[in-house]
């Protein structure tokens, strides 16, 4: 593989990220796929794309499952063959993974992958409930424990070992929140400072309001194909030369490491292997920041700080927009907001857009390399991707 | 006489009779809490029953506001991974302490066991200060 692109994105989409009432998820997703084909006028949907993969985390939100057909049926693609893909926060970067298996097999030369949730018509009650199926049942949910609650032990940890502190996590939000006001898609376009992160409401000890992603509506899309048809559709692909995925225990108790996130460790090996970078070579990414403590993980676990750096990190300013290395320029989860199916392959959308120079007031100038890390649950799946822009 | 399956539902039959019980494989010798049907490190699948001392100490923790519909009458609730003494770990509520630090011991409490009833009324056990 040495380097060289394993597929191409020909086009990406993204319906806006918010509060979408009224709107079923096969509704969103068909935004995201209008903007995908808008975008790529020689595309013949109906004639070119052989497979879908869509990541869609619970049925429980719309009492609807069997996504792969709904969101297939209302993109206009039927009867290609249509497949959900699960794997909790990381479902949508499980399709991409999936639709990177399917063009390497020789199967399907043009693939969708994407991803949505519809989540904001729930209850706050509701939502911490269906998002905490993605943990161990009857160790975890049984026990009371919550998604915030397994960043909130793991966060407990961190600042044990060492000494993380509540207002480097605020300065993630902060971040995070202002690239947020340079993303018209995002949820939350309002900037905040690190006192109103500190004094926002407990969610979970030491985690607070702000140091928690949004509930939100969205969806995503991008168009693969294998990289010598990708001239065929556009002249701006984008080429993803390393992927990764893993897994580790569905308990976040039975964990040797509460401070560092296994998977994301070992998916982050195998791309950059595959890709024949290392993280010195990254010049944007997009890390899940479900919480403020998983983005300052998300650094140390993908080598952009030794370990137990990732606090100091964010203060120096680095991670920002206009830094060494810009992460979430999106927004992240945490202001563009995390509809759950729908992140992974929205965070390719971002690096999409920053590789072909049209992120607009939130480019960083001659980004060539970018990386994504989609994770699910506390851990338990953890998928890495590393982009590169065209180079004629 | 055959042994109970080694299940994470016996595991709880087991806790409701004040016993916090692994299972442990006869081949490799590989401790497992809670009991699995298959061996992760040499794939065998013949197990017997160990009682595990239930006094650790607390590794992590964390007190939670925001809860689901099941334990919003409870919030703000503790929970907490305790490190047992054997260097198995469980997680599960802290009760009856205010005051939580990293390494303080805890011990097992049974007395909120009873009878099946339905979810949230378990977890069938808690952690609780010496």
């Amino acid at each position: 593989l040495d380097g060289k692109p394993l597929v191409s994105i020909v086009t990406a989409g993204l319906s806006k990220f918010g509060k979408h009432e009224g709107l079923y998820a096969r509704e969103l997703f068909a935004e995201a796929v209008k903007e995908a084909f808008d975008r790529c006028p020689r595309l013949e949907p109906k004639r070119d794309i052989k497979a879908m993969f869509v990541g869609h985390m619970g049925e429980a939100y719309e009492h609807q499952g069997h996504t792969g057909a709904a969101t297939a049926d209302w993109a206009g693609l039927l009867n290609i063959p249509a497949t959900r893909t699960e794997a909790a926060c990381a479902s949508s970067g499980a399709a991409l993974r999936s639709g990177i298996y399917a063009v390497l097999s020789g199967l399907a030369d043009i693939v969708m992958v994407g991803g949505v949730e519809k989540m904001t018509h729930r209850t706050t009650a509701e939502v911490t409930e269906y998002l905490a199926m993605a943990s161990d049942y009857p160790f975890e949910q049984w026990h009371g424990i919550t998604f915030p609650g397994l960043y909130g032990l793991m966060a407990t940890a961190h600042m044990s070992e060492y000494g993380t502190t509540e207002a480097q996590m605020a300065e993630v939000a902060v971040k995070n929140h202002h690239h947020g006001t340079l993303n018209p898609k995002a949820h939350m376009q309002k900037g905040i400072t690190v006192e109103t992160a500190l004094n926002s409401r407990p969610v979970a000890t030491p985690l607070k309001l702000y140091d928690c992603s949004l509930i939100t509506d969205g969806a995503s899309c991008l168009i693969l194909t294998k990289p010598e048809l990708a001239s065929k559709f556009t002249d701006q692909p984008v080429h993803i030369t390393g992927t990764g995925q893993a897994s580790d225990t569905i308990g976040l108790y039975e964990r040797e490491s509460l401070t560092s996130l296994q998977a994301a460790k070992l998916a982050a090996k195998t791309a950059y292997k595959m890709a024949q970078i290392t993280p010195d070579d990254i010049d944007v990414a997009e890390v899940h920041d479900c919480f403020t403590i998983a983005e300052i993980i998300a650094y140390e676990d993908l080598g952009f700080c030794p370990t137990g750096k990732g606090g100091p990190l964010v203060e120096t300013g680095e991670t920002w927009l206009g830094g060494r290395l810009p992460v979430n320029t999106s927004g992240g989860l945490k202001a563009k907001g995390h509809p759950v199916g729908a992140t992974g392959t929205a965070q390719a959308y971002e690096i999409y857009l920053q590789l072909t120079g049209q992120a607009n007031k939130r480019q960083v100038q001659g980004a060539q390399v970018g990386l994504t890390h989609n994770v699910g649950g506390s851990g338990a799946t953890a998928t890495v991707h590393i982009y590169r822009s065209n180079q004629p | 006489m055959t042994e109970a399956p080694f299940t994470i539902d016996q595991f709880y039959k087991y806790l409701a009779r004040g016993k916090l019980m692994a299972g442990k494989c006869t081949h490799c010798g590989k401790i497992h809490l809670p009991p699995r049907p298959l061996c992760d490190r040499c794939f065998h699948q013949t197990f017997t029953w160990l009682e595990i001392a239930g006094t650790g100490k607390l590794v992590t923790y964390t007190v939670i506001h925001v809860a689901p519909e099941q334990f919003q009458e409870q919030a703000p609730y503790a929970v907490g991974i305790v490190e047992l003494e054997t260097g198995l770990r469980l997680p599960g509520m802290i009760r009856g302490t205010t005051q939580l630090s990293i390494g303080m011991t805890l011990t097992i409490d049974f007395t909120t066991c009873t009878a099946a009833q339905p979810w949230p009324q378990w977890p069938r056990y808690c952690f609780k200060p010496m």
